[in-house]
């Protein structure tokens, strides 16, 4: 038998272990987060021992662990330095920065130093695109990185001064509202949402809900006030009797998706440090509506550094009597909010996945109908919302729906946070009324010579120059907030190269069009990338593209081709101007993949190339 | 009495077992009512060592070496309609299990801690096939019109695709001439 590394293992779960709802399955994720902060990885025998503790077998823990990517089984360096990969980061210098960060900590990217000190890789985009480059070491930001900053990183690690010790500047993470509106602009008082609320009765605020006809703002655009009835009029059972709360009511949840995960949106970060009475309020509002006793704020495993703080924004609002029991004083009234950590998966913002993940599992998207409104945490009607629809709702509760119903446009109403970054003198955080031009925006932003703009992130429509009348609404350019500027020198190939390989990346791997579609794409990009495309690789990706749109299990899959469709539908230019022409080129270099075998026989002869 | 003018076919196996070329012989007596419409070019089974101008290509086996790539593009070449027939040629199939140890470890174990081969030496004569450090799919290296499936391709599967095809159908295996479990 192997020696056992972690003899007292058992020991240092246990405190774990009790943190995390000592002993309910439900928190996996959460205590392998805290196992891999504490051994750097998910040790084996972690596994065994956390199966005996939560009841699981020990493939229900390894496919957890595996399924994350801020969870790790083998061991990663003591320091982990994860670059954000997203597109903006990457046009602000991120290859050459990590190269140059590598090269002075003499690692390789992708592995583990070789004391075992430090280990270097990309991540998805971390949220910090107006920031950037942008990193996160150990789970914590660091924005604007250069290479002083990255001097100044390698000599700390160098000395291995625990990160919690670091100049407070690496972490500074800004706000930068740019141009508030209802929600950023004016001023909240605590409570009054829902004090409003309690006067008007519950439904009587759902009506108002309904006149705004506020609808999600995820992206999707579902009515809230729909979802929010739907929910109400859900009853779980089980086996024939209604599953009930402590308080002998029907048992429902309500959820606040703050896993901001699509490149290029940070504003649920912006909310979530500034304004997140507002959200919790929202979710409070949210609550009394549909009967929920508790709720949860799944926050992504990036904004990590707002934990704490939000946690203490909950403990100041259960002591002003805003959470907890009988809230304001209204008997019978109970709610609070407990945070779950995501653990780096696009996948989870999902809300299917993301209930998955709550419930401590792989984030697997489930299959719908039954919809989380009737079928949702744990088997209970569930509502899941989009932090920003949350501090709507708060204003609305607060103000009326005639109110919010008075901006916008008539099909999409209200305000809309963008987050926006890329080819522009100010990026940073917008909240426009629905209905304003791309063309505007883009002038309140400084960006000069823009020539595209990805809207609503990959997963969204890219926007040429020649579209730039086009507004942001539900009825024309839906977004969950993402607004990434690319100026005219920039090419636009690179921008969908880098989008597949993010989806590739971020594909859960259930089903297989997704899967096996999502590696097609990024290897054909990859191929014309490197100088081996063909005009017939173009019409194999519109083809991967067509499976991938038609064929996919969730919208990860039907959205993986957009960039990639977009880019070849308006900008043709920038693929042909990397094709060789050809009608079939080689995948790879021929007489380069004799090379090694050349130098192994020592053999130069004509046999020994290919042209 | 005219003769209609058969559909002339070349076959090969580049890094494959013949495993699809012996489920090829397993249709059996419909071998017969093939040979009445086709002819055989270069294959294994007429011995024809070059590929003259042909119909119908089809491909067995990865691509691992050289030669296999002279071989392949003379296919290409000289054939209007190439088919990647089982595993191996679609996606690289077992001799691909190599790609992920280096060709130096490879090349130590069979010629250097094996005795007896070449003296311990690492042949390097030019008439040996030199390899390539991984073993390719033959699409990465030529245009390829279809893919016929298959570890091997069950005889059946064979005989239907190449009814297909010499009926100008659009080749389609049923469900059952696709699982394989």
């Amino acid at each position: 038998m192997e020696p056992c590394e972690y003899p007292h293992i058992e020991d240092q779960l246990a405190p774990i272990v009790g943190r995390h709802g000592g002993g309910d399955a439900t928190h996996l994720l959460q205590i392998l987060r805290d196992v891999q902060d504490h051994f750097h990885f998910i040790p084996p025998e972690a596994i065994g021992c956390l199966a005996s503790h939560l009841n699981l077998s020990r493939a229900q823990i390894e496919g957890v662990a595996g399924f994350y990517s801020f969870l790790s089984l083998s061991p990663q360096g003591e320091y982990r330095v994860l670059f954000s990969d997203n597109i903006t980061d990457n046009m602000l210098g991120k290859p050459e920065l990590m190269q140059y960060f590598c090269n002075k900590l003499w690692v390789e990217p992708g592995k583990v130093s070789e004391d075992n000190l430090v280990s270097v890789d990309s991540t998805s985009c971390t949220g910090m695109c107006d920031q950037g480059p942008a990193a996160l070491v150990n789970g914590w930001p660091l924005t604007n990185l250069d290479q002083n900053r990255l001097d100044l990183i390698s000599e700390l690690i160098r000395i291995k001064k625990p990160v919690a010790e670091w100049p407070e500047m690496l972490f500074e993470v800004r706000d930068n509202v740019q141009r508030p509106g209802m929600l950023l602009g004016e001023a909240f008082e605590h409570g009054a949402g829902i004090r409003a609320m309690l006067a008007r009765g519950a439904e009587a605020t759902l009506k108002e809900v309904d006149v705004a006809n506020l609808r999600g703002r995820g992206g999707a655009g579902f009515k809230t006030a729909s979802k929010w009835t739907f929910c109400h009029a859900a009853i779980a059972e089980e086996e024939g009797s209604m599953i009930c709360d402590v308080g002998g009511n029907p048992e429902r949840f309500i959820v606040c998706n703050a896993d901001e995960g699509e490149p290029g949106t940070f504003k649920d970060r912006v909310l979530l440090s500034s304004y997140a009475d507002m959200v919790f309020e929202g979710m409070t509002v949210g609550a009394r509506v549909i009967g929920a006793r508790k709720g949860f704020l799944y926050l992504r495993g990036e904004y990590r550094y707002l934990l704490k703080p939000l946690e203490a924004v909950l403990s100041r609002r259960r002591a002003n009597g805003l959470l907890g029991e009988n809230i304001l004083g209204e008997t019978g009234f109970s709610f609070d909010i407990e945070i779950h950590l995501g653990a780096g998966a696009y996948i989870c913002g999902e809300e299917s996945a993301l209930i998955e993940s709550l419930e401590g599992k792989r984030g697997r998207p489930r299959n719908r109908p039954p919809f989380p409104v009737t079928r949702g945490y744990l088997g209970r009607p569930t509502v899941v919302d989009n932090v920003e629809t949350f501090a709507c709702a708060a204003r609305i509760a607060e103000k009326g729906g005639a109110w919010f119903a008075a901006m916008g446009t008539a099909q999409s109403t209200g305000t809309k946070i963008l987050s926006i970054s890329g080819d522009c003198a100010r990026p940073g955080i917008y909240e426009y009324p629905f209905g304003v031009t791309v063309e505007e925006i883009l002038r309140d932003c400084g960006a000069e010579d823009a020539h595209a703009v990805q809207v609503s992130g990959p997963s969204g429509t890219l926007v040429s120059w020649q579209e730039f009348g086009r507004r942001i609404a539900f009825e024309d350019l839906p977004t969950a907030g993402a607004f990434m500027v690319f100026h005219r020198q920039r090419e636009m190939f690179a921008a969908a190269h880098n989008f597949t390989h993010f989806f590739a990346h971020e594909s859960c791997g259930f089903c297989t069009p997704c899967r096996v579609g999502t590696q097609l794409q990024k290897r054909i990009m990859d191929k014309i990338a490197n100088g081996h495309g063909t005009p017939a690789d173009l019409e194999e990706l519109k083809h991967v593209g067509h499976i991938l749109g038609t064929m996919s299990h969730c919208g990860l899959g039907h959205t993986a081709a957009n960039p990639v469709l977009d880019t070849l539908k308006k900008f043709p230019g920038t693929f042909e101007r990397k094709l060789k022409a050809l009608s079939f080129e080689p995948a790879f270099d021929l007489d380069g993949a004799l090379q090694t075998a050349r130098d192994i026989t020592g053999r130069d002869d004509d046999w020994a190339h290919l042209s | 009495m005219s003769e209609v003018k058969k559909v002339r076919i070349a076959t090969c196996s580049l890094a494959g077992c013949f495993g699809c070329h012996m489920s090829l012989l397993d249709i059996d007596e419909r071998l017969f009512d093939l040979l009445e419409v086709v002819e055989f070019n270069r294959t294994p089974l007429t011995d024809i060592k070059h590929c003259s101008p042909c119909d119908v290509g089809i491909i067995e086996g990865g691509v691992c070496n050289a030669e296999n790539v002279h071989v392949l593009k003379e296919f290409r070449k000289n054939c209007k309609v190439l088919v990647a027939m089982g595993a191996c040629a679609i996606t690289g199939g077992l001799p691909a299990m190599r790609n992920n140890i280096d060709l130096w470890d490879c090349f130590q174990e069979v010629y250097r801690y094996e005795g007896g081969l070449e003296g311990g030496q690492i042949p390097n004569d030019p008439e040996l096939p030199l390899p390539f450090d991984k073993v390719h799919p033959i699409y990465e290296v030529v245009k390829v019109d279809y893919f016929l499936p298959g570890c091997p391709p069950s005889g059946d599967a064979i005989w239907k695709f190449l009814t297909d095809l010499l009926a100008g159908r659009e080749p389609k295996l049923d469900y059952e001439q696709l699982h394989y479990d």
